[in-house]
Parts: C-alpha cells; sequence; structure tokens
C-alpha cells in the first residue's frame, strides 16, 4: 500500500504506547535525592492571608520545606504579561488569594504521603474578602477589586472600526441583536501536570522537566521571572504527553515554583499534579458574554455587524492572555462577507480560576454569538436560515479575500462546501425527520454553522491588544517561526526533529511522512524525536503544538529541510552518475537518472559520499547532511496603522449540520444526526486528520451539551470532580458523518491548512440554533443541560 | 487478613505478568502507586484518582478493576496484568492491540491501557458482544482525545477477527 504523503498511514507512535512502553512525564527517572512537593490552595475565592504557620508541619519527619508567597516574591519576579496593567502573579499568592484553589504555600517533603500530611499541620489564617464573581457586575464601580493598584476590574477596553458601520446601520432594512453568553469549560487531558525541576547553585542555572505544550513564548516569561537569562532555564519536554488541547501551556507557573523549591531546599523537587487540583485551579477557556448586532436588509444580507465582546480571565492575566479575544479578531466576520463592523473587546478580571490556552482559543466564543445572530436573523426576517447564511458567504471569486478587519482568506468555495454538505438528501433528510417528530408532538430543531477556522497564529495578534501609538513605540511584532532539522547519519539513515510538543497529534507519522515523500523513501525509514530540550534544539517563541500551527508551519519546515538535502543529494549522485543534476531524482531508495532510471545509486551510498568521502562531493558543497527548515511566511505582518491585522496564515472552512431532539419529560438534548464537511486545504494523512475531527467533535459536544465550570455567587467552586464536572463518554458521543473538500491553500508549499479546532468551534453554535430552532426561544445558554432545557421550555410555555 | 500497623512498612509480593515480584511499601499506597513507582510497570496510567476515568484499569485474577480504588496489600499473593502483558515478547502486538493501531483508536495514548486491560477481559468472558455491549463497557471509560469514534471501530475489528 502506497505511503505516500496524503494517503492513510497507521501511525508509528502506537506500538510503544499499545504496549505500556509510553514515556510519559512521570515515568521518567528521576535524580537521585529528588523530593516532592505538594501544594496548599486556597479555600477562598478572594481573602487577605493573615498569616502562615508551618511549625508543626516542619517538625514533622522527611519534611524539608514549606515555602510561602513572600518567600517566592524575594526570589522571583511576576510573570510578565502583554496587557501594561499593574497585576501582578507569583507562582505563589502574595498577600492575598483572589480565586479558590490559588497555589498558597508549598510544603517539600521526602514523599508525596509525607508531603500531604504535612500539608494538614500548615496553619493559615485568611481574612476573607467579598468576591467579584460575575463579569458584568465585576465591571461596576461598586465592584470589589482584585487588583487595587488597577483601580477597576476591567483592565482593557479597545474599540475598532472598519468600514463605515454607521451608515450600514442607517441604511439597513432592520437592526437584529443578541446577548450571548459562552461558560468557563476545560478539555481536562487525562495526564495531569508534571514538573520536575532542579537548580545548580555553581552557575545558577535551572533545569526542569515538564508537560509544557507550549507556545514557547512563555519561556522567557519563566526565564524572567527566575531572573536568569534563557540559557539558564532550561527546559525539556518528554517524549510523550497524555493530551493537551491548550491546557498545558498552564503548568508554566508551576515550573516556576518548582525551580524555586529546588533552589530553596537544594534538591531536586517533582510535582505532579492530582485530578482536584486540575479540576480546581489548572485551567479554563474564558467565559465571554457578547452583545452583537447586525444591520440587515430585509431578504437577509448583513450589510454591518457591531460586537461588544467581555471576556473574562479569572483573577490573574498569564501570557499570552488575552489571547481568546484576540486570536480571531482578523476573522471576526467569520465565513461572511461583511465590510463594516465595530468591535469592542474589553477584559474583566474576577475572582475565578484564570483562563488560559484551550482548543478552539477564541473560535467557540466568536462563532456562538456570530452563529446564533445568523440563525435571529432568519426567524426575525421569517427567511430560511441557509437562505441567510447563502446570501452572506464569502463568494469563492473573491479569494484570497480581506476580510475586514484585516485576515487574508487564502483560499475556499464556501458556497460549494454548503451545497455539497446540504445535498444528496442530506437535509432533506433532517427536514423530514422534524416534521414526522413535531407532527407526533415532539420538539425538533435544525441546526446550522459556518466557520472559518484559522491555523498558524500570528505572533503579533495579541499587539492588537494595544494603540497603534504604543504599538509604534514598542515596534511592530509579527511572524511566526516554524523549525525542523533533517539529519542523514554516516549510513544513510534519515532522522528528523522539530519544533512541536507531542500531545497525540501523530506528528511522528506525518513527519516521517513528509521528509520520506521528498527523499524518495518509506515512512518507516525515518526516525522521528520529538522530545524537546530549549538548551539544544531549534525553536522560537512560535515553537509548541496549538492553534493547529503544525500542518501549516511545522510540516513545511520539515518538507523545506528535506527538500535541501534532496537537492544536495541531486548534485552529489550527479557528479557520480554522470549526469546533470536536474535529470536526477530520488525514488524507491535510490538515487537515479530520470531518463535512465538504471543509472543509479542506493540512497544510502550518495548519503555516505558526505560522511566518508568529501572529497568527492561537487566543489564548493559543505559537507554537512543536516538541515534545519526555518518558515516564516510573509503574510504575517504586523497589525496595521488602522488595527487591521491577519491573524493567522491558512483559513480552513467548516459547515455543520444537525438536528436535534428534546425529550419533554426529561429534557436531555439527544443529537439525532450531525453532518460536518471541512475543508482544510490538502489532507497529508486522512487517518489523522478525521481522528483530529473526531476529537474535535467530541470536545464540541461536550462543550454544547455538558462540560461547565460552576461557580456560585459567593465565588465558591462546586465542579470539583469528575462526578460534577461531566466529560462525555462514549455513551453521550452521536456518531458524525464527515465530508471533506479540497481546495490547497496557496500560501503554503504544501496546501495543507489547519483541522484540528475547527468542530470545537462550530459544535457549539450548531447545537445551540437547534436547540433554538426546536424550543422556537431566543436565548440558548451553553451547556444545554437537562435542568436549563427544562427553564427554556417553562418559559416558552409562558410566553406562548 | 494481614495486620500491620499504620506507620510500618510492608512488604508486599505478587505475581505481575507472569513474573514473581516483590517491594516494600507503605500500608496505605495505592496499587496504582506501587505499580508505578515500586514495581516500575508505569504503563498503567492515573487520570482521576477517584474511581471515573479508567485509565487505571488493571486485571487482578483475570478480573477487570480500578488500581486507583484499590490498596496494593489487597493485591498480596494475587496474579496481576497490566498492559505489559499483552504484546508478544518480540514485541509483536496482539490483535486487539492491532486494532487499535488499524483504526486509530489513540492519540496520546494515556486512556488506551485502561481500556485495554478492560476489553482484554470482557472479550475474554463475552468474544461476541454487541455493539451496544462493547459501547457500555467503553462507556467506563474516559478519553479525552480520540472522540470515541477510532476506538469504537478497533473494538469491532477485533471481535470480527474472531
Ligand atoms: S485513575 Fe483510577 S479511575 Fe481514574
Ligand atoms: S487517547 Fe488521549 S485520552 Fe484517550
Amino acid at each position: 500500500m502506497s505511503q505516500r504523503l496524503g494517503t492513510r498511514v497507521v501511525r508509528k507512535e502506537d506500538p510503544a504506547l499499545l504496549s505500556g512502553r509510553g514515556r510519559y512525564a512521570d515515568d521518567l527517572p528521576v535524580p537521585n535525592g529528588t523530593l516532592h512537593a505538594h501544594v496548599i490552595r486556597s479555600p477562598h475565592p478572594h481573602a487577605e492571608i493573615v498569616s502562615i504557620d508551618s511549625e508543626a508541619a516542619l517538625a514533622l519527619d522527611g519534611v524539608w520545606a514549606v515555602i510561602t508567597g513572600e518567600d517566592i516574591k524575594a526570589l522571583s519576579d511576576p510573570f510578565l504579561v502583554a496587557l501594561k496593567a499593574p497585576v501582578h502573579q507569583w507562582a505563589l499568592a502574595v498577600e492575598r488569594v483572589r480565586y479558590v484553589g490559588e497555589a498558597v504555600a508549598l510544603v517539600v517533603a521526602e514523599n508525596r504521603y509525607i508531603a500531604e500530611d504535612a500539608a494538614e499541620l500548615v496553619d493559615i489564617e485568611y481574612n476573607p474578602l467579598e468576591a467579584a464573581v460575575d463579569p458584568v457586575a465585576a465591571c461596576e464601580p461598586s465592584a470589589p477589586l482584585l487588583h487595587e493598584e488597577a483601580k477597576t476590574n476591567e483592565v482593557s477596553v479597545r474599540a475598532f472600526h472598519y468600514g463605515d458601520t454607521a451608515t450600514a446601520f442607517a441604511q439597513a432594512d432592520r437592526h437584529v441583536k443578541l446577548t450571548v453568553n459562552f461558560p468557563r469549560l476545560s478539555f481536562t487531558p487525562m495526564e495531569c501536570f508534571v514538573v520536575i525541576a532542579t537548580h545548580n547553585p555553581s552557575d545558577g542555572s535551572y533545569d526542569a522537566l515538564a508537560n509544557f505544550q507550549g507556545p514557547f513564548s512563555a519561556h522567557p516569561v519563566m526565564a524572567r521571572a527566575l531572573r536568569v537569562p534563557g540559557p539558564k532555564m532550561r527546559l525539556r519536554i518528554p517524549p510523550d504527553s497524555g493530551g493537551s488541547f491548550g491546557i498545558k501551556l498552564s503548568v508554566f507557573p508551576y515550573v516556576v515554583l518548582m525551580s524555586l523549591a529546588a533552589k530553596i531546599t537544594g534538591r531536586p523537587v517533582k510535582w505532579v499534579e492530582d485530578r482536584a487540583e486540575h479540576l480546581l485551579a489548572a485551567s479554563t477557556g474564558p467565559n465571554r458574554v457578547t452583545e452583537i448586532e447586525a444591520a440587515v436588509t430585509k431578504d437577509g444580507k448583513i450589510l454591518g455587524l457591531k460586537m461588544d465582546q467581555l471576556e473574562d480571565y479569572g483573577a490573574f492575566l498569564r501570557a499570552p492572555m488575552p489571547g481568546p479575544l484576540y486570536r480571531m479578531h482578523g476573522s471576526v466576520t467569520g465565513g461572511y462577507d461583511i465590510p463594516n463592523v465595530d468591535v469592542v473587546n474589553r477584559v474583566v478580571l474576577t475572582n475565578k480560576m484564570p483562563a488560559a490556552l484551550i482548543r478552539g482559543f477564541g473560535g467557540p466564543q466568536l462563532y456562538l454569538s456570530l452563529e446564533r445572530l445568523v440563525q435571529r436573523i432568519a426567524v426575525e426576517l421569517g427567511l430560511d436560515h441557509i437562505e441567510v447564511i447563502r446570501r452572506n458567504l464569502v463568494p469563492p471569486e473573491k479569494f484570497p479575500y480581506h476580510a475586514a478587519a484585516g485576515s487574508l482568506y487564502d483560499s475556499g468555495d464556501y458556497p460549494r462546501a454548503v451545497e455539497t454538505a446540504i445535498g444528496d438528501g442530506r437535509l432533506n433528510d433532517l427536514k423530514k425527520r422534524r416534521d414526522a417528530a413535531r407532527a407526533a408532538g415532539r420538539k425538533y430543531g435544525i441546526g446550522f454553522a459556518v466557520v472559518v477556522e484559522p491555523a498558524m497564529s500570528n505572533m503579533g495578534y495579541l499587539s492588537t491588544l494595544l494603540t497603534p501609538e504604543a504599538r509604534d513605540k514598542s515596534g511592530p511584532k509579527n511572524g511566526a517561526t516554524s523549525m525542523a532539522t533533517v539529519v542523514i547519519d554516516p549510513l544513510g539513515a534519515v532522522s528528523v526533529t522539530a519544533d512541536v510538543t507531542v500531545q497525540g497529534q501523530g506528528h511522528e507519522t506525518a513527519l516521517s511522512q513528509i521528509v520520506a515523500d521528498r527523499l524518495g523513501l518509506r515512512p518507516g525509514d525515518i526516525d522521528v524525536v520529538l522530545e524537546m530540550d530549549t538548551g539544544k534544539d531549534q525553536w522560537s517563541i512560535a515553537a509548541g503544538s496549538y492553534s493547529c500551527r503544525f500542518t501549516p508551519g511545522t510540516a513545511v519546515a520539515a518538507h523545506m529541510a528535506a527538500d535541501r538535502l534532496a537537492e544536495k543529494l541531486k548534485k552529489i549522485a550527479a557528479k557520480q552518475l554522470n549526469v546533470m543534476a536536474e535529470d536526477v531524482e530520488l525514488a524507491g531508495g535510490k538515487v537515479r537518472s530520470k531518463s535512465n532510471p538504471d543509472n543509479a545509486l542506493p540512497f544510502k551510498r550518495v548519503a555516505g559520499t558526505s560522511h566518508w568521502s568529501p572529497v568527492m562531493l561537487p566543489e564548493g558543497m559543505d559537507p554537512v547532511l543536516s538541515e534545519t527548515g526555518v518558515w516564516n511566511p510573509p503574510e504575517l505582518e504586523p497589525p496595521s496603522h488602522d488595527d487591521r491585522i491577519n491573524t493567522s496564515l491558512t483559513y480552513g472552512f467548516v459547515f455543520d449540520m444537525c438536528g436535534v431532539e428534546i425529550d419533554p419529560i426529561t429534557y436531555p438534548v439527544k443529537i439525532d444526526r450531525y453532518v460536518s464537511m471541512h475543508d482544510a486545504g490538502t489532507i497529508l494523512n486522512p487517518l489523522l486528520a478525521n481522528g483530529q475531527i473526531y476529537g474535535a467533535f467530541a470536545q464540541g459536544v461536550a462543550a454544547a451539551l455538558y462540560e461547565e465550570f460552576v461557580t456560585n455567587e459567593e465565588g465558591a467552586f462546586l465542579t470539583g470532580t469528575f462526578a460534577d464536572y461531566l466529560v462525555p463518554t462514549v455513551s453521550e458521543i452521536p456518531p458524525v458523518e464527515l465530508l471533506h473538500q479540497e481546495t490547497p491553500s496557496p500560501f503554503t508549499p504544501l496546501g495543507a491548512k489547519g483541522l484540528a479546532e475547527g468542530n470545537c468551534m462550530s459544535v457549539p453554535a450548531c447545537v445551540a440554533n437547534a436547540v433554538a430552532d426546536a424550543l422556537g426561544v431566543a436565548n440558548v445558554e451553553l451547556p444545554a443541560t437537562p435542568k436549563r432545557i427544562h427553564a427554556l421550555m417553562k418559559q416558552g410555555a409562558a410566553a406562548s | 487478613m494481614r495486620r500491620v500497623n499504620k506507620d510500618q512498612k510492608v512488604r508486599i509480593s505478587l505475581t505481575l505478568n507472569g513474573r514473581k515480584v516483590s517491594a516494600e511499601t507503605e500500608p496505605r499506597t495505592l496499587l496504582c502507586d506501587f505499580l508505578r513507582h515500586s514495581l516500575a510497570a508505569t504503563g498503567t496510567h492515573v487520570g482521576c484518582e477517584h474511581g471515573v476515568c479508567g485509565c487505571c484499569t488493571v486485571q487482578i485474577d483475570g478480573a477487570a478493576v480500578r488500581s486507583c480504588l484499590t490498596l496494593a496489600m489487597q493485591a498480596e499473593g494475587r496474579d496481576v496484568r497490566t498492559v505489559e502483558s499483552l504484546a508478544g515478547p518480540d514485541g509483536k502486538l496482539n490483535k486487539l492491540q492491532q486494532a487499535f493501531q488499524n483504526n486509530h483508536a489513540l492519540q496520546c495514548g494515556f486512556c488506551t491501557p485502561g481500556i485495554l486491560m478492560s476489553f482484554t477481559d470482557f472479550l475474554s468472558r463475552n468474544p461476541k458482544p454487541t455493539e451496544d455491549e462493547l459501547r457500555e463497557v467503553l462507556s467506563g471509560h474516559i478519553c479525552r482525545c480520540t472522540g470515541y469514534a477510532g476506538i469504537m471501530a478497533a473494538l469491532k475489528e477485533a471481535v470480527a477477527a474472531d
């Protein structure tokens, strides 16, 4: 069977993982004398720390230290953030706690059991304060302040104007308006955080192993906090990681904490987060309140859009926050051709767990509001939802398309994707099911969602948060560098390293396919080593696995590196084959003449020349068979003076359609049929591609129907176990019918775009639209739990 | 039942994947920790420590159990099998493992050992289960990566191959 790029190749990663031979952070050997840490966390959402008494704990056998915020403050600096506001965070709470679960003290002991025993003996006195929990109320002048120096909880407000929105609203037949809340949730990787840190007092350096996922822009943040230059903060990422989905960026404060603990105790320190801690304090996606309003003609054409997005980041901003609010900024108009847009972006801090990266990264929030609005436009104008979508889609002839807020959509044929998805009787079938259900008196609705899925973030997008003047002062920020290195050894064996972190995406397999393809070998011939070491490996601030940067980024860098090696090998072989380099090709493990394939040399032999016989190399060629591909596409420009920003390199397209039925007695929402159409450009490996889509789909369903971090009005956290925080099992995930269309990206040599986040963005919107259609209501809160559906039905019954 | 003092170290002996092993630990040590840290059987994973996720599933005397809800002492003298026992001595994957690879039934692989151990037990007792039965057993496990589609396909393939 062919194993070329674009074909279904099973994973190289699997045999080890299926045999219990994975090498996850907690499986790796630790240095002799390693101590174990346990974090003591705040039980209060907001309180002053009056005193911490560690005496009894320190008296326990095997306890080495009880570290507090004061110790940390003396040894480290607060974490850097993009926003210039006096919001300071250290690795442990200093003077005050600001969310339930905030790390207050660290017990370091000979083993984990002793550390946990000792933690019970640490006596911490708090003076509880009133908490700011609701994001809208937290913006009021009367709200309790989280960071008094900042003088407000609403730490950033920026207004953006593109086109002429005022005229669009003045000329419209109608305005349609909606308020949409997006909840807090996480995708809780099955492996929690792990850190093992050592400190070397002779040169003041730190060496930490952590299941960090990137972006490596957090590396300078860690180094600065530890007051050392980057090379003295050596960070290693293990070869395997038990999932991440954005969450494992947030291990970085603990890397700093354990590094400091290693310095204080003079011993290596290991910490393994447990599930209770993870749910309480690891990371959440930000909740967002969006006021969204469209100016429309009576036939459903959207002339202009106004959005006010208030995003709640919890108690602190952590780099690179407020990313989710800005990552989608250039493409805030989604799949629609809307020239006039006003956006207000507001950042609020509340007494809740800090928000950070999560798969979809701002997309789920944006599309829930935009796609709910489009459904409302159809309802209010008495039009077919699909008609309103058709009337507003970016037409294929406009590509590459400049979206109002600055994104440059690389390629696509949105109408064709939509027509294909609803065609073949699929939409008719949904309508039949709906009509039959409704005729029998049951509640059934159909939903659609249109999503433009960005991939490979412009590292400059976050600077859109600053005013153009402030940006001028600090200098332009842009680009996204990807790197991969391909090496051929003295016996002609090929190996690859790259700037990604493993979390299960199958990068090893995909990289081996890409490199094999260029070198005329088989994927099995290529060894890929993806554990990372910032002290020795190629990386940039963009490194890591997030925002679908692999396919449009690192994959291209590997392709470039392999290509360069291929050219080199062709030149070497040309001399030996007595032909022109242009006549040489690499295929089937051979380097051969194209015109006379019998005139051939084994790949290994040609590769060996460079190592063993540099004398035989063409003149001027250096003998090293190691190439690092560096890919930094020119389309990723800094924000313009009028605040337009091309937030990502590639833009895929997703169109979803579903039917849901709601049980009128027990109220669960049942997804009856789900269809998802993707255009992610060229597909490198359909097996991996569909795997990513199935995974994102399940997480989308989780966000739509099950998962939510719940905090009550006083700030108490109510979802601290998997019994309260409901992660769907196989019984909750319906089948999904996947369709593909391939419109290659002109901006990357492989033509491939990202596809692993689209359904995290589309499913919540699509299901919410179907629920709205089923119940005939305007406001659908997610997750649409039976309790919420019950309330909506009561409200619907009262209204009718 | 053996009686021990809570602070006293105890030596626990059991058969792990066919080999007699023993190590000293504290009486309160969980079986998952004992396997991972004292016996170096790190293929068994811990995902929740409260019995929900299924990552830690191993077999004791052939029956699938959650090793995070089991004390190491409860396995004293018994036959414990973990994911490390499944592949052949030459590393060749067994039928169930191979079906997982064929169908991309794992991504990060963290949940996988537990799922394999559950089904090794279940399929030995029910070689011809229905799809619903497979789904019911699988619903005792959480996988965050795959959306379960590949896992169901793999299970069906493994059953059909018999
Ligand atoms: S770790 Fe045992 S069930 Fe989750
Ligand atoms: S493969 Fe990652 S949790 Fe299942």
